[in-house]
């Protein structure tokens, strides 16, 4: 390599260092989250709130649930906002975030095609419709991403009794993308899905699904929020990070997750106050 | 379901967002070309005209790295640059960047292994002429880049090509997040999964559209060089 090259590529390297230490000196934070949260307009409508409040930039990066907890984990994200409770305590527990904070909470429902092929249509039991699919070996697309909601559909069919692992059929499809993703496939090709309410009411796409199961206790869909522990990555920005977390755990950010919705329905219900959620 | 608004809409009512994201798509994918250029075009000049044991296979391996895996490159990036990882103290992920990073070292191959075929065929071709003149290795290297800079365009042109086009690396290291690290492609990506296909198509064309007059910038950059070259 020539001398002259050399030194261009030292000028580069150098370059995109003091880039990134230029983005760095600004007041922003990056925050590793669901899809749900994102595909569903909730950060659109709340982040500008924050910023003017308290003039700093959230960088959301939306992941599966799995993926964003192991984001924080490696030091990429200052604080994680995701929903599957038992996975974000493990995270507290094994040292990676400080404290867990419940935010807010919706509810999965089981989109299906209008033609409801395994007869559940209106069902309030999420249990015997998940039964009824796995009978009529009725197509369901799964996520199959580790996500907040593909743990919940995987907790579901196991109340059902189901050892999906083993009995699942070629009616059920693991498709390890996305919320919008799978919705997407499930449009295409008329099967069942579990989705989160928020991002199924922000969702174009749907053709001749609809509604098949709501309103069963055990569709509750919690979010936490949880700082990532500065002593395991002192890059995390707890200060600014913190902000964040208390502002949407206060009455003001509760009332702004509250008065976002789509068409006049509501898509999220905060509950801070709630400790035991 | 709200209908929000087509593509055509922002484009023809100058949405801010929407140029925020095609000039940080331009930026992104036009710096990771300058600096595969500066990498690529020496390195392909060199080997064409160097003759050392292995060099076929390396050759070889060259032309196969022009097929890299985006989102293969994306997870070594992502991997080398995150908190955990060596170059973690950088805080370089999810930053234009990171971009910047991925796609130079997807783009760099295809440039140096172009350039190396462009370069050995003028070197067949002139080799009497310049080794007549009696310039050292650097100088023999210099003249065959310049005489063949104008083919070297079409090397940068598929560099560029591939860089816009991809959005596996990009989307893994730099994170898609609105206003900072969003892109064409990365955007395009984010309205089918949110089931917006029709302003996602909208927006491929948008990106079509800008590949086009990129191309065309760098055609007629070319004819008015060859020209006024004679």
């Amino acid at each position: 390599m020539s001398m002259l090259t050399r030194r261009l590529l030292i000028a580069a390297t150098a370059s995109l260092v003091f880039a990134s230490h230029a983005v760095a000196q600004d007041k922003s934070i990056v925050v590793a989250s669901t899809t749900s949260t994102q595909d569903s307009g909730l950060f659109a409508h709340i982040l500008p709130m924050f910023k003017a409040r308290n003039g700093i930039d959230v960088k959301v990066v939306a992941q599966g649930t799995g993926q964003a907890l192991d984001t924080g984990r490696r030091g990429d994200a200052d604080v994680v906002f995701v929903h599957a409770k038992p996975a974000e305590e493990k995270f507290v527990s094994e040292g990676f975030g400080v404290r867990r904070h419940p935010v807010m909470y919706n509810d999965f429902i089981l989109i299906g095609p209008k033609s409801d092929p395994a007869g559940i249509k209106g069902s309030k039991d999420i249990v015997a419709a998940l039964s009824a699919i796995k009978a009529k070996g009725a197509d369901f697309i799964s996520r199959g991403d580790k996500s907040g909601t593909h743990q919940a559909e995987l907790n579901l069919w196991k109340i059902a009794g189901i050892d999906i692992a083993k009995d699942k059929g070629p009616w059920y499809k693991e498709i390890g993308q996305g919320m919008g993703a799978a919705l997407n496939t499930a449009s295409a090709s008329n099967a069942y899905v579990l989705a989160d309410r928020g991002t199924w009411l922000s969702f174009k796409n749907r053709g001749d699904l609809g509604i098949a199961a709501e309103g069963d206790k055990r569709l509750f869909n919690q979010y936490g929020i949880m700082l990532v522990n500065p002593e395991k990555h002192p890059s995390v920005k707890k200060d600014l990070g913190q902000q964040f977390i208390d502002w949407l755990i206060s009455s003001e950010g509760q009332k702004a997750i509250a008065g976002y919705k789509i068409n006049g329905e509501q898509l999220f219900y905060p509950n801070a106050s709630d400790s035991g959620a | 379901m709200p209908d929000g608004p087509s593509a055509l809409q922002l484009v023809l009512s100058g949405d801010p967002a929407l140029f925020a994201i095609v000039r940080l798509s331009l930026y992104v994918s036009l710096s990771a070309v300058a600096l595969a250029a500066l990498i690529g075009i020496p390195l392909g000049a060199w080997i064409a005209l160097t003759r050392f044991p292995g060099r076929q296979g390396f050759i070889v391996l060259l032309n196969a790295l022009m097929g890299l895996p985006p989102v293969v490159v994306g997870l070594a990036v992502y991997l080398a640059l995150s908190r955990s990882g060596p170059l973690g103290a950088f805080g370089l992920l999810f930053t234009p960047s990171a971009m910047i990073v991925a796609q130079t070292v997807l783009v760099a191959p295809i440039i140096a292994a172009l350039t190396r075929q462009t370069i050995e065929d003028l070197w067949l071709e002139y080799r009497d002429e310049l080794t007549a003149m009696n310039l050292g290795p650097l100088g023999r290297v210099m003249a065959l880049i310049w005489d063949a800079r104008f083919s070297l365009v079409t090397a940068l042109l598929a560099g560029f090509g591939r860089a816009a086009a991809e959005v596996g690396a990009i989307i893994i290291v730099g994170g898609n997040i609105e206003g900072f690290t969003r892109t064409m492609t990365t955007a395009i990506a984010l309205e089918t999964s949110r089931g917006d296909l029709p302003l996602a198509v909208g927006l491929g064309l948008v990106l079509i559209s800008i590949v086009i007059a990129v191309n065309a910038l760098a055609w007629s950059v070319r004819r008015a060089g060859e020209r006024s070259a004679g």
